[in-house]
């Protein structure tokens, strides 16, 4: 099953390469990884995508707390949440492809943020699925670059992830 | 990433006038400030200045090895016997490298220690300067914590740290390394040292829940077949005389795993020896016969299991431990209390003592009458009538001469497994030994660490003429410093554990497993200084001990030849059940 995990780290040196060492240790995978400072320059704030049953969850979640600088840890996935993932794709777009590629992107609700006379850049955000999706829908486009962030999350409502 | 933790200076004194100190200084300062006896270690460029200041003061006394993973097991070993950090200083680089697998045997058994490892100046990390060694990424996976030195101002706040993180929750060692431009002499910053740390990012459980202990309690009472399963975190964690009390209010049956012997006295008749692959038929019978195990700062480790998908399959588990992740990582517990042993068994002493209830009379009765009957089956048989030396045996005359109250300091193979099984310990902190990582060469260093911390009571190392090899370069530390440890040399002329692997897996095929050119160990030892007996007959075996112990401050090498065909039983067949043993060549369950 793919969980989203949410971290608070502080935000020392050492402490990003302890987190990432722990799941290459322990053989956990990681699909994404999202990390930046926060609203608090001491605090980091980290979006992890994983796999496994619920054992495997549960010990990654143990873990991750174990870890000194480790301030809170939560499987956002397992309640209502908001996930947004932010990809840039440069495509080649020429003649009549031009018109497909921004017709898609019209669909996706993407933004063609960078154009020169062969390529367009679009940029577009939404839940992991939905970037698959939009790539799927590029179909013979040829794609040059694709860039994702990895997914971010936040749950809904009153529930927060904060000191 | 950037900012490094501010000191706290809230136990600050605003009237003492604060004294200005070098990084070096502060360092040394900082480690007396902290009660810090002894310092073990071996000097090299990048802590140089941290040595002279050493040498200037008199409160921290450093024990110089000869090899910097001996000072790792010394400290290691002090913290085990006496539940406090032991300290170690080591150099950049090889010193600190060579100090690696004494910090992941420490790591794997829940040790507090903290390390100072030296460092290349700030300006040349990461420049493959000489004797630079990313001690940090080396060090991550195998220690509680680490941390580097941004400010020398920072020392006093990061070594208190660093006590406070190995000390507290599941022990731990924790390294601190230590750029040389850190500790220079002539740049001086005003010492304070903290008096407590807040992390908000680490505050461990004490108490356990009290529901929780309320269901356990519970559990408990209604059980038939009831098991106290106690392992090392009763020992790290200070409460075996809770546990003792718990187990004899309810005339428990009680095991314990090979880092909790000593945790309840094995004098005492409800005390079914050791459990796990080498464990005592009894202890493990009973365990998988049980209905509800009580386990106590164990972890349920492969070495105790065997298989899981077999374990214990009618148990109801309660499990008490100071780590989340340790509970319900290889075997799931049905009542989980997340505290520290000592408090969680209080509170359950408590409320047992409360209710005044106690389990059903009969149940109990012939749950009793079927262990001692499980006991007679082997109840820690070895053939008596051979001519050769049993290592057994050997033990069995080392426990009677030390009373049973003598430290012992084990190394790794059958020789440890063999102490294990017939050294009696009635007291926690008695036996040391490498159980996680089963680090040969720990035998030896633990035993000097324990010596010097407690210089009137026995020492004994227990080893194997493969394990003591790995470190003998510390006769050498011994002799400097009148460590008048007792060496048992259970001399098999083979790395008898491989062996008896090979013999019953491998069709007796001894891949490397027999050790040629074995030194005159007699001789090694008088070239030490010390004194070596050669004991090759059971005749003199007596005598000989006797003169050892007799010698008191002397190191005495006893170099004991025993039978080389013999083989360490129980032993559970791999893949099975707890249940499923091999009680001797010939015989299994
Ligand atoms: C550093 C290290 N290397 C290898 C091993 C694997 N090993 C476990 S027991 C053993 C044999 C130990 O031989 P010895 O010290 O003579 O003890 P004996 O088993 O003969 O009593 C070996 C090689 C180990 N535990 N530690
Ligand atoms: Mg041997």
């Amino acid at each position: 099953m793919r969980h989203i995990i949410s971290v608070l780290l502080e935000n020392e040196s050492g402490a990003l390469a302890r987190l990432v060492g722990l799941f290459a240790q322990r053989g956990y995978n990681i699909d994404s990884l999202n990390v930046a400072p926060t609203d608090d320059a001491t605090l980091s704030r980290l979006t992890l995508v994983t796999q496994g049953n619920d054992q495997v969850i549960e010990q990654i979640s143990k873990q991750l707390h174990k870890l000194i600088e480790v301030v809170k840890v939560s499987d956002i996935s397992e309640a209502a949440h908001i996930e947004r993932e932010l990809m840039l794709v440069k495509v080649k777009a020429n003649g009549n492809q031009r018109e497909e590629v921004k017709r898609c992107a019209d669909i996706f609700r993407g933004q063609i943020i960078d154009v020169t006379p062969g390529t367009y850049t679009i940029q577009l955000v939404g839940t992991s699925d939905k970037l698959d999706a939009f790539i799927q829908a590029l179909g013979t486009t040829p794609i040059l670059e694709v860039v994702r962030s990895g997914a971010s999350g936040i749950a809904r409502g009153e529930k927060t992830l904060a000191l | 990433m950037t900012s490094q933790t501010q000191p706290d200076d809230k136990s600050a004194n605003p009237n003492r006038s604060t004294e200005m100190l070098s990084g070096a200084a502060m360092v040394i300062r900082a480690l007396a400030d902290e009660g810090v006896e002894y310092l073990y270690g071996y000097p090299g460029g990048a802590v140089l200045h941290i040595y002279d200041a050493l040498f200037q003061q008199n409160k921290v006394k450093h024990v110089l090895v000869r090899h910097e993973q001996a000072a790792t097991h010394m400290a290691d070993a002090y913290a085990r016997a006496s539940g406090k950090a032991g300290v170690v200083l080591v150099t950049s680089g090889p010193g600190a490298t060579n100090a690696v697998t004494g910090i992941a045997t420490a790591y794997m058994d829940s040790i507090p220690m903290v390390i100072l490892t030296g460092q290349v100046m700030s300006h040349l990390i990461g420049g493959d300067a000489f004797q630079e060694t990313d001690m940090l990424g080396i060090s991550r996976p195998i220690c509680k914590h680490n941390m580097s030195v941004r400010r020398p101002e920072d020392i006093p706040y990061l070594i208190k740290k660093a006590f406070h993180i190995a000390q507290s929750g599941r022990p731990g060692p924790v390294v601190l390394d230590i750029p040389k431009d850190m500790t220079m002499p002539n740049q001086k910053f005003p010492y304070h040292y903290p008096t407590e740390i807040n992390l908000r990012s680490y505050q461990p459980k004490q108490q356990g829940h009290s529901g929780q202990i309320k269901k356990a309690v519970t559990a408990l009472l209604g059980a038939k077949k009831p098991i106290l399963y106690a392992g090392g975190g009763v020992i790290m964690g200070g409460a075996s005389n809770e546990l003792t009390e718990l187990a004899q209010l309810l005339n428990l049956p009680v095991t314990n795993t090979l880092m909790g012997l000593g945790a309840y006295p094995a004098g005492d008749k409800q005390f079914i020896g050791m459990l796990g692959m080498h464990g005592s038929y009894e202890a493990n019978q009973t365990m998988h016969h049980a209905d509800v195990i009580l386990a106590v700062g164990a972890r349920f480790d492969d070495r105790v299991t065997n298989n899981t998908k077999k374990f214990c399959p009618d148990a109801t588990i309660i499990h008490i431990d100071i780590d989340p992740a340790s509970i319900s990582k290889t075997v799931n517990a049905h009542i989980p209390i997340v505290g520290l042993v000592q408090p969680v068994l209080s509170d359950m002493l408590a409320l047992l003592k409360q209710k005044k209830k106690k389990l059903d009379s009969a149940a109990l009765q012939s749950w009793w009458q079927q262990i001692e009957q499980w006991r007679a089956v082997h109840g820690g048989r070895y053939d008596t009538t051979a001519p050769l030396l049993k290592p057994q045996y050997v033990i069995e005359q080392v426990s009677k001469i030390t009373k049973g109250e003598a430290y012992v300091c084990s190394d790794v193979g059958q020789h440890q497994m063999f102490a294990a099984q017939y050294y009696p310990f009635n007291k926690p902190n008695r036996w040391i030994n490498s159980g996680g990582l089963g680090t040969m060469g720990f035998g030896l260093p633990a035993a000097m660490g324990v010596k010097l911390n407690y210089p009137d009571a026995d020492v004994v190392c227990v080893t194997g003429e493969g394990s003591i090899q790995m470190n003998i370069q510390e006769l050498s530390t011994c002799k400097q410093y009148g460590l008048g440890v007792k060496i048992i040399n259970l001399n098999n002329g083979y790395l008898g554990m491989v062996k008896q692997w090979q013999d019953m897996n491998y069709e007796s095929r001894y891949a490397s497993s027999y050790m040629d050119s074995l030194p005159d160990f007699v001789k090694l030892a008088e070239a030490y200084g010390h004194v070596g007996i050669r004991v090759t007959t059971p005749e003199e075996l007596q005598p000989a001990l006797e003169r050892a112990f007799a010698l008191k401050d002397q190191l005495v090498f006893l170099d004991i030849h025993i039978d080389p065909k013999e083989h360490v039983y129980p032993m559970q067949v791999p893949g099975g059940a707890m249940n499923d043993m091999f009680l001797s060549k010939t015989e299994r369950t």
